[in-house]
């Protein structure tokens, strides 16, 4: 598979009152053309800041401390603005938990697809209706036409992340960041998205970064995995071996924690404490205060994201 | 089950702790005079609009039990906790604690009620007073609900179950925003033992939480039912929860209760055709996406209900009788109830 993404010890921090917050430390992943990743881990891991940087979307007090993003042969984070509004509205699309954050609230869909075509690829009025009209149907809308003249707030979430989708396909990107598409949606309308998400990444060849914490959607949407806990990627590979076979202690006390099937009103296992505070994080490694595994030369180096004999990469200093 | 209900037989073992009775609860947004008025044709109206999000709802919980409630954001769950608690007026219907009407008892009869029933929510941020430090947090509901009880007493009390819950004493002096949202999420958890609890409603208690957060929460929960034999009134929406910690599960749409039975019942035997289609939408872990049931149309809102069964737009069985005639929650089964037509003439 050739390469459409690489990222290299990408370092991003806030500039706060109280100090440095170092929101992603020295991640590094790949995704090939194509390919379906997953961003899992715990709340203020890193892993939006993550989907941000890939499209340079970091804003003030934030910034890109080190690192490189390539995008097929460019690199991310030496665009200048105008370069890279090309690169969103052509190459990289991004899907939101609040569909509301990509939809204007006072222009038809129509309009706004039609006008988003117009401005990235040129076409005439026509052709662009053609392709919204196109876009709409494939992401399973009945009555297309009708949706055209309807505004977001006529429409449910389900409904509105659909045409979100949809506007993301219309100019043919590479790659789709999808960060926690269906969180805020009911179960019944998250398969739903889900199949769609699959089905299009599957027949347009898009590439497809899905950030999102629930461990089960992941699973069934995506090829492979990266977890993040507090800032660092601490275990990467395919996607049913990490969820079968965790190497990680965290990724292990993460699933061990879901409740199954065979173990209904028992206790559950959990992972004891909270993650650090991405301002004071603990030398060595970021989760040696949680694990029960711990030993000195944890709470002394920060163990490398390393491949182990399973062919993942985990960030342990006991890891197999 | 019995769905006829004792009022008198006080507290008797088969008397249920909990038990709402044909319960209703509407909204009006009509607004001001000006917002209601409307034109029909060439006529002025005044229209009112109505949100029916509680309808008709009959169930029971017996002492000792997790009931939980499940369904669709909007579907009436939160209004449902919080009719069953006094905290909305229901339009009719009954709510029965041991068996006694507390639906129509002024804020004075309240009292002795609630102590005994208490409230988690989601989002423990908002249910915390910020300007008071923890230790304050949970003295107050003592010294409100126990008056005889000395200054030591309380704190002794206080002491006793910030350390049942893990709460750490030093905790005591800080103040809610300092803490995570697991942690604070601990505290309105002791702030509902403090008391002589019973009865605890559980709305979304996890749902802002991380996963290695939740199993922390969960514990806490259901360590709490064991050592005190709580009852609890458990909403979420996410169902591997639900099926691990209910006893039974409830399941909503739009307002109306679709079935109701006990957890494993209900997760290897789903009757209703909306349960079927929701436990079949769950993501499982490491399974490849399964053939879910895929519904065709969108919710209606609780404003304009539609008639008949409230699911018939979505439903895969819908005929005639269900566009026309509400479904009555029936039998099914020795422990099962559910709401379908369908379900009744055995076509389901
Ligand atoms: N604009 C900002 N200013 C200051 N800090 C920020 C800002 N945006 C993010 N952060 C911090 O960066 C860290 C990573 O945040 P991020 O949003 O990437 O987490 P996340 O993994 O996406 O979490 P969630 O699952 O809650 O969405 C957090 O500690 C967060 O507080
Ligand atoms: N105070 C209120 N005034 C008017 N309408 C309300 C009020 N509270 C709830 N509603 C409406 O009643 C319906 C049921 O809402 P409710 O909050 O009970 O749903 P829910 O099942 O708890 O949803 P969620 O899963 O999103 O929490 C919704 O349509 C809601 O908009
Ligand atoms: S290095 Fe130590 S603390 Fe970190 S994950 Fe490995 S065993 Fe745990
Ligand atoms: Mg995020
Ligand atoms: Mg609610």
């Amino acid at each position: 598979m050739d390469t459409l993404l690489s990222v290299e010890n990408l370092t991003v921090k806030f500039r706060l009152r109280q100090g440095d917050l170092t929101a992603v430390d020295n991640v590094s992943f790949t995704l090939g053309r194509g390919e379906r990743l997953g961003l899992v881990g715990e709340s203020g891991a890193g892993k939006s800041v993550t989907g941000f940087s890939l499209i340079n979307l970091i804003s003030k007090p934030g910034f890109i401390d080190s690192g490189s993003i390539r995008f097929e042969d460019i690199e991310i984070t030496r665009l200048s603005d105008t370069a890279m509004r090309k690169v969103r509205g052509e190459k990289i699309s991004m899907i939101f938990q609040d569909p509301m954050m990509t939809l204007n609230p006072v222009l038809t869909i129509g309009t706004q697809m039609i006008e988003t075509l117009r401005a990235h690829v040129g076409c005439s009025r026509r052709q662009a209706e053609a392709i919204a009209l196109e876009n709409i149907r494939k992401v399973h809308i009945p009555s297309p036409e009708k949706r055209l003249k309807q505004y977001p707030h006529e429409m449910s979430g389900g409904m509105r992340q659909r045409i979100v989708i949809a506007i993301a396909l219309m100019a043919s990107p590479g790659l789709i960041i999808a960060d926690e598409p269906t969180t805020a949606l009911d179960v019944t309308i998250q398969a739903e998205i889900m199949d769609l998400l699959l089905e299009l990444c599957a027949t347009e060849g898009v590439g497809l970064i899905l950030i999102t914490h629930d461990l089960a959607v992941v699973s069934q949407v995506t090829q492979r995995i990266a977890v993040m806990y507090a800032g660092r990627i601490v275990e990467t590979g395919d996607t049913q071996q990490i969820v079968h076979r965790p190497k990680h202690p965290y990724t292990q006390g993460l699933l061990a924690a879901l409740p199954q099937h065979s173990n209904r009103q028992n206790r559950l296992n959990q992972i004891p404490g909270v993650m650090p505070s991405l301002i004071k994080i603990p030398p060595g490694c970021s989760f040696h205060e949680r694990c029960d595994l711990c030993q000195d030369l944890c709470r002394e180096q920060i163990p490398q994201l390393n491949e182990k004999s399973s062919g993942a990469h985990v960030a342990c200093h006991l890891a197999e | 089950m019995d769905t006829t209900h004792a009022h008198n037989a006080a507290a008797s073992s088969a008397t249920p702790l909990l038990e709402t009775v044909n319960l209703v609860k509407h909204f009006d947004i009509s607004g001001g005079l000006l917002d209601r008025i409307q034109w029909r044709g060439s006529n002025l109206e005044f229209a009112r609009t109505v949100v029916r999000a509680v309808n008709n709802v009959s169930l029971s919980i017996a002492k000792g039990e997790t009931l939980s409630v499940v369904g669709e954001s909007g579907c009436g769950k939160s209004t449902l906790a919080r009719t069953v608690l006094g905290l909305y007026p229901p339009q009719s219907g009954q709510v029965l604690y041991r068996g006694e009407r507390i639906d129509n008892l002024s804020p004075q009869q309240m009292l002795p009620y609630r102590t005994k029933m208490q409230m988690v929510f989601q989002d423990p941020y908002a249910s915390l007073n910020p300007r008071m430090k923890v230790r304050e947090i949970l003295e107050e509901p003592v010294r409100f609900h126990h008056k005889e009880k000395s200054r030591s007493e309380v704190k002794d009390r206080v002491a006793e179950v910030m350390k049942q819950v893990g709460v750490c004493p030093d905790w005591g002096e800080r103040y809610p925003h300092e803490f995570s949202g697991g942690q604070r999420q601990r505290i309105s958890i002791a702030r509902a033992l403090v008391v002589d609890t019973e009865f605890i409603v559980a709305d979304e208690p996890i749902s802002a939480l991380d996963v290695s957060i939740q199993a922390q929460i969960l514990n806490l929960l259901m360590d709490a039912q064991e050592q005190r034999s709580l009852t609890y009134l458990f909403i979420s929406h996410d169902l591997s929860v639900v099926e691990h910690i209910s006893t039974r599960v409830a399941v909503m749409y739009l307002g109306f209760l679709c079935e109701l039975a006990p957890t494993e019942e209900l997760f290897t035997n789903p009757r209703h055709p909306y349960t079927q289609a929701l436990l079949s939408a769950i993501p499982q872990l490491g399974a490849p996406s399964q053939d879910h049931i895929r519904l065709s149309g969108d919710v209606p809102t609780p404003i304009n209900l539609p008639p008949g069964c409230v699911f018939h737009g979505r439903c895969p069985h819908a005929d005639k009788r269900c566009r026309r005639e509400i479904p009555a929650f029936l039998a099914s089964g020795d422990t099962t109830l559910v709401a379908c037509h369908g379900v009744e003439e055995g076509r389901i």
